[in-house]
């Protein structure tokens, strides 16, 4: 694996994380949440985050999103600070559950960015109805979310997250309560959004192949304190369904799989990893 | 006449006739009882000679019911704005909501009809103003409590998921916290509705204007014409029963389109 090479010499990246450190006061003392993260996402770039539970990975995400503050370090993203990007709606935030808002119509959800933001009913409702159909759902917009099944609400979620055409899109385990057929066909479905998009995303995940599927990189956290271990490069090109069971697919989902057990020459690699940035 | 109208049919007819059945049966016990044991008009009326006061002064009850029920509605209107309103602000400004709900819940404490002697003093014997300020009182204090619990409760995705659109606590009132409220908003009313007949029926023992329900039930029980506070009793309960009616339509109306059963799909 050689060192990563981002278009960060060529443009603004989308996500810019140097020396984040995130701790909790509790009652036994302080937690290490996050231990000097550094990570640098391209315009474009499809990363996701992988690692066991309490590595934070969503705590990062989360910081990226400035829905939370680090205790110490620096986010800019598309060159702003994390705060700015919020309140521009540089990003698009996709949570764990779909969070739609039940008496509203599929497409009075999607619209809710568009509305707070104050565009004109008229351009709202096109743009909304452009987005239900780039998620495939131009058919459900008068429905009301409790009508349907978890893998269309997230996509309902989804195209919310896109409604203001953001460079960025920022996913919690979007896909985490969807039975697995559901959850590959979502894959692909983000996969070729994402494309048609050309959004970076940074995508929380706790499914290796998921992460290896959708990432140009993989990156590898541990717990206590949270850290960037390694970072795995995917190499696949063009995802299809093939792509599931092409021998480089599975061994970029070894290689994943190795570097969150800790073996195989993980040191070497989060030297790379820690050069690179 | 097949499928979902006859199965809606049966359902609605399981709903009703048990309750009639049995209504029946405790009249016909009832008079039955009073006739048989010859009990006495100033202990309990018989439903027949009941029925012959309201039958004999329909207008008369139903102009003191129109007047109780006038009371109550209007009162029943400030009490639930005045409640949302407050709710809402309190919602708004975190400082005023401590301030204010403690306060509310001990005026909860105290049974409000004891304010209507005290504000019939307050605006004078020949107003209508201080029963509908009982009525408005007793309404404010459930639709206060229910928005304000309505309001409280915010899922964490819809906050942060409005955190991440960067809303203004303004926006998140108006489009998360009042429309997920709306169910405590309707349960609030309902409550609202029965306490607002009871309180300008009950208010108009303490005088003042002679024109409610509630002015009859205690003028005739003085007149010993027990079968006419009686009739005046059942016109009350009439009146509760449409207003508690109109609360369950306003409930329909606002989340009758909600509710619509993930099944049928």
């Amino acid at each position: 694996m050689t060192t990563t090479e981002t278009s960060t010499q060529t443009s603004t990246p989308a996500v810019a994380v140097s020396g984040v450190t995130m701790t909790f006061p509790t009652r036994r003392g302080e937690v290490h949440a996050l231990a000097e993260v550094d990570l640098v996402v391209g315009a474009g770039e499809f990363v996701s985050l992988i690692g066991p539970s309490g590595c934070g990975k969503s705590t990062l995400l989360r910081i990226i999103a400035d829905l939370q503050r680090p205790t110490r370090g620096s986010v800019e993203v598309n060159g702003k600070t994390a705060r700015r990007a919020r309140l521009d709606q540089d990003y698009g935030f996709a949570f764990q559950q779909a969070g739609l808002l039940d008496w509203r119509t599929v497409r009075a959800n999607v619209e809710l960015p568009l509305q707070l933001h104050g565009v004109p009913r008229s351009e709202r409702r096109s743009r909304a109805m452009e987005l239900l159909e780039l998620v495939g759902l131009a058919d459900f917009a008068d429905q009301r979310p409790p009508q349907l099944s978890g893998g269309m609400q997230q996509r309902v979620a989804i195209a919310r997250a896109l409604a203001e055409s953001p460079t960025l899109l920022l996913m919690d385990e979007p896909f985490g309560a969807l039975d697995e057929m559901t959850r590959e066909r979502m894959q692909a479905e983000l996969v070729r959004i994402a494309g048609e998009t050309g959004a970076a995303v940074v995508f929380v995940t706790h499914s290796i192949p998921e992460a290896v599927f959708l990432s140009d990189r993989v990156v590898v956290m541990s717990p206590r304190p949270g850290r960037i271990t390694q970072i795995v490069e995917v190499p696949l090109g063009d995802r299809t369904e093939d792509t599931r069971e092409s021998p480089e697919f599975f061994a970029a989902i070894t290689e994943v799989r190795e570097a969150l057990r800790g073996r195989a020459g993980a040191g070497k690699h989060a030297a790379n990893a820690q050069g690179a940035l | 006449m097949t499928g979902a109208p006859a199965a809606a049919l049966r359902r609605c007819t399981g709903l009703v006739v048990p309750p009639v059945l049995f209504g029946i049966v405790v009249l016909a016990l009832w008079q039955g009882l009073v006739r048989l044991l010859d009990v006495k008009s100033w202990v309990l009326a018989a439903p027949t000679d009941i029925w012959h006061e309201v039958t004999a002064h329909p207008s008369q009850i139903a102009e003191a019911a129109g007047n109780s029920g006038l009371n109550a509605l209007i009162g029943l209107v400030i009490g639930c704005v005045v409640g949302v309103l407050l709710a809402a602000l309190c919602s708004r400004v975190t400082v005023l909501g401590h301030a204010i709900t403690p306060l509310v819940a001990a005026l909860a404490a105290i049974p409000i009809v004891c304010l209507a002697p005290v504000l019939m003093h307050l605006y004078g014997l020949t107003s209508a103003v201080p029963r509908r300020g009982v009525v408005a009182i007793a309404a404010f204090v459930p639709m206060f409590i229910n928005t304000l619990r309505g309001l409280g409760e915010i899922s964490t995705v819809h906050q942060e998921l409005m955190s991440s659109l960067a809303a203004s606590r303004t926006a998140v009132l108006r489009l998360i916290r009042l429309p997920g409220s709306l169910p405590h908003l309707c349960t609030g009313l309902r409550v609202a509705a029965s306490l607002a007949v009871i309180s300008a029926v009950v208010s108009e023992y303490f005088g003042g204007l002679q024109n409610g329900l509630g002015f009859r039930i205690s003028d005739q029980a003085h007149a010993t014409n027990y079968p006419g506070a009686w009739a005046a009793v059942l016109g009350a309960v009439v009146l509760g029963l449409l207003f508690f009616l109109a609360a369950l339509l306003v409930e329909r109306l606002v989340l009758g389109r909600r509710s619509v059963s993930v099944s049928r799909q």
